[in-house]
C-alpha cells in the first residue's frame, strides 16, 4: 500500500525520496487508471436499483441519467443500442433496476455504470409510473368523458387492430359473423412486447388516416388477457394519444376483464374481452330484421285500420246520405199532380170549347139565312114594286112624252127649252126631233104633266 | 314528408328511427287518411332500404397490407385460422 508508511501527523514542506522506496509518487492519470481498472474489475456486472433522475436523452440517442436513493446517487448512461432495446419509456420517478458494469471517468473523478438493460423494478414501480402517466395524459384531457363518441348503429367496414395469430381475432369474427356478417380489415401488430406499443400506434394512426372505401367506420384495438407486463404496450403514450385522437369511433379491448390499460381509458368504449368489443360493434342482424318485419306488419295493419275506418265511416255517411227518390219524390209527386191536373185542365177546356161550338153550331140553322133571304126578297120585291111604279117611261105609256136636249139631258123648263132650240121628243114606243118656234100658250103648259120623281 | 328523394342517403340507423316515428305516428290514428298513405308508402320504402342492407351484409376479412414506407399499401384476403 504506497501510504502505509506515511508518518502519522508528521507532514514536511518538502517531498523527500524515503529510503527503500522504490516507487515513486503517482500521477493522477496512474492512480485513475488504477483506479479504472480496480473499479471495472471489481463491478463487471451489477444490479442496481434506483429510482431514476435527471434523465437526459442526447441527440446521439444515448441516454444519461442518475439512479438514486435516499442517500446516495450514481450516475449512469446508457448507450442508443441499449436504449432501443427499453420496454419503457424512461423517464424521471421510475424505479428500476439497472443491470451492468461500474466505470469511471477519469476526467471528472466519476464513477458511473454503464447500463446493458433497465426494468422497471417490480409491479409497485410500474402501477407507480402508469399511475404517474395516467395522471399526466387525464390533465390533458384525453379520457375525459367528452370526447367520447357514440359508436356506429351498424358499422360497415370494422378496422381491427391487433395480432393476426391467436385466439383474439379468431374470438371477434366468429362473434361478429353470429350477430352481422360485417366487412372486417386487421391491422396485424405486435400486441407484447418491445416495439408493439409503436406498431398499435401505427396502425390506429393508419385507420385514422385512411380515405376512401376501405376506411372503417369503426375501430377495435384488441388483445389477449395477460400480465400488467404483457400488456404494458397498450400502456404507453404513444399508444394512448393514437387512440384519443383517432378520428374514427374507437373501442378498446385490451386483456380481460379486471386488466385496464390507458388504451382502454382512451377508446370511446372498453370492452372488457374481445367478444364483448365485437358485441358492441354490431347489432344483432336477425333480430334486427323481426324488428322491421314487425315495424312493416305495424305499418300495414295501421293502414288497414285506417282503410276499414274509412270505409266505415264512408259506409255511414252514405246510409245517411237521401236516395234520389225521396230527394226527388215531392218533385216528381207535383210534376205528375200538374201533369194530371194540365191534362185535366186541356180535357175542361176542350170539353168547355166542344160546349160552345156545339151551343154556337145549334143556332147555325138553315133557317137563320132562309129567313133573312125571304126577308130580303120581300123587301126586294117591294122596293122593285115601287121602284117599278116610278119608272120615268111608265108615263110615256100613258101618252107623255119627255123632252131631251139632243145632246141628252132632259129638259125641265121652257126656258131650257128655248135655250135649247133643237129638242127630242120621246116617247113610249121612240123618239121624234122636234124644234122650238115660240113661246107656247098657257093651257099647254098646264096639260103638261109634272115630272114624277124617281123614288 | 317531402324527403321521399333523400331515403337512400339516410344511415341505417337513421332510415330505422324514421320508420319507428312513422309507425307511432300511423298508430297513433292522428294522421289524415291521406296522409296515413304516404307514410305508409315511406314506412315501406324505409323498411325495404333497411333490408336491403341488412341483407347486404356479409363477412368479408381482410388484412392490411404495408409497403415498404410502412405505409398501408392495400388489403388481402384474411384467414385467421
Amino acid at each position: 500500500m504506497p501510504f502505509d508508511d506515511a508518518p502519522e501527523g508528521k507532514m514536511g514542506l518538502l517531498a523527500g525520496e524515503r529510503a527503500g522506496d522504490n516507487a515513486g509518487a503517482l500521477s493522477v492519470s496512474e492512480i485513475s487508471n488504477l483506479l479504472k481498472r480496480h473499479v471495472e474489475q471489481g463491478f463487471s456486472h451489477v444490479r442496481i436499483r434506483g429510482e431514476i433522475s435527471g434523465f437526459k436523452r442526447a441527440a446521439s440517442g444515448h441516454l444519461y441519467l442518475a439512479l438514486k436513493d435516499e442517500n446516495a446517487v450514481i450516475d449512469g448512461v446508457m448507450w442508443k443500442g441499449g436504449a432501443a432495446r427499453l420496454a419503457f419509456q424512461a423517464q424521471d420517478g421510475v424505479e428500476v433496476i439497472a443491470t451492468g458494469k461500474l466505470t469511471t471517468y477519469p476526467g471528472r473523478s466519476k464513477y458511473q455504470i454503464v447500463i446493458e438493460t433497465m426494468e422497471i423494478a417490480g409491479e409497485g414501480a410500474l402501477l407507480a409510473l402508469l399511475e404517474k402517466l395516467k395522471a399526466k395524459l387525464a390533465a390533458e384531457g384525453l379520457f375525459s368523458a367528452e370526447r367520447k363518441r357514440a359508436l356506429p348503429f351498424l358499422p360497415r367496414t370494422i378496422g381491427v387492430v391487433t395480432s393476426p395469430t391467436g385466439a383474439v381475432i379468431r374470438d371477434i369474427l366468429h362473434r361478429l359473423a353470429d350477430r352481422c356478417p360485417t366487412r372486417v380489415i386487421v391491422w396485424p401488430v405486435l400486441v407484447q412486447g418491445q416495439g408493439s406499443a409503436e406498431q398499435v400506434a401505427a396502425a390506429v394512426n393508419g385507420f385514422s388516416a385512411m380515405e376512401g372505401r376501405d376506411r372503417p367506420d369503426l375501430v377495435i384495438v384488441a388483445r389477449g388477457g395477460g400480465s400488467i407486463e404483457d400488456l404494458w404496450g397498450f400502456n404507453e403514450e404513444v399508444v394512448v394519444r393514437a387512440v384519443a385522437a383517432c378520428s374514427i369511433p374507437i373501442i378498446s379491448a385490451v386483456g380481460h376483464e379486471t386488466d385496464t390499460t390507458l388504451c382502454d381509458h382512451a377508446a370511446d368504449v372498453r370492452a372488457p374481452t374481445p367478444t364483448a368489443a365485437a358485441e358492441m360493434a354490431v347489432p344483432v342482424r336477425a333480430e334486427l330484421l323481426a324488428g322491421l318485419q314487425t315495424s312493416g306488419a305495424r305499418a300495414l295493419r295501421c293502414v288497414q285500420r285506417y282503410r276499414e275506418r274509412a270505409a266505415e265511416k264512408l259506409d255511414n255517411a252514405t246510409r245517411r246520405l237521401p236516395t234520389p227518390e225521396t230527394l226527388l219524390g215531392p218533385q216528381s209527386q207535383r210534376v205528375d199532380e200538374m201533369g194530371e191536373r194540365l191534362k185535366r185542365g186541356l180535357s175542361h177546356v176542350v170539353a168547355d170549347a166542344r160546349g160552345e161550338l156545339a151551343r154556337a153550331t145549334g143556332a147555325l140553322r138553315p133557317a137563320m139565312l132562309t129567313q133573312r133571304l125571304d126577308h130580303a126578297r120581300g123587301r126586294l120585291d117591294q122596293l122593285w114594286r115601287v121602284a117599278t111604279s116610278l119608272n120615268p117611261d111608265r108615263v110615256l105609256e100613258r101618252g107623255y112624252a119627255r123632252v131631251e136636249r139632243r145632246a141628252g139631258g132632259t129638259v125641265i123648263s121652257a126656258a131650257d127649252a128655248k135655250a135649247a132650240g133643237a129638242l127630242v121628243l120621246r116617247f113610249a114606243d121612240g123618239a121624234v126631233d122636234a124644234r122650238v118656234e115660240r113661246a107656247g100658250s098657257a093651257p099647254y103648259v098646264k096639260d103638261k104633266p109634272e115630272q114624277p120623281d124617281l123614288f | 314528408m317531402t324527403e321521399q328523394t333523400d331515403l337512400s342517403a339516410l344511415s341505417f340507423e337513421q332510415a330505422l328511427r324514421k320508420l319507428e316515428e312513422i309507425v307511432a305516428r300511423l298508430e297513433s290514428g292522428e294522421a289524415a287518411l291521406d296522409e296515413s298513405i304516404t307514410l305508409y308508402t315511406q314506412g315501406e320504402a324505409l323498411r325495404a332500404q333497411c333490408e336491403a342492407r341488412l341483407k347486404d351484409a356479409q363477412a368479408r376479412i381482410e388484412k392490411i397490407t404495408l409497403g415498404a414506407n410502412g405505409q398501408p399499401s392495400g388489403t388481402t384476403a384474411f384467414d385467421p385460422s
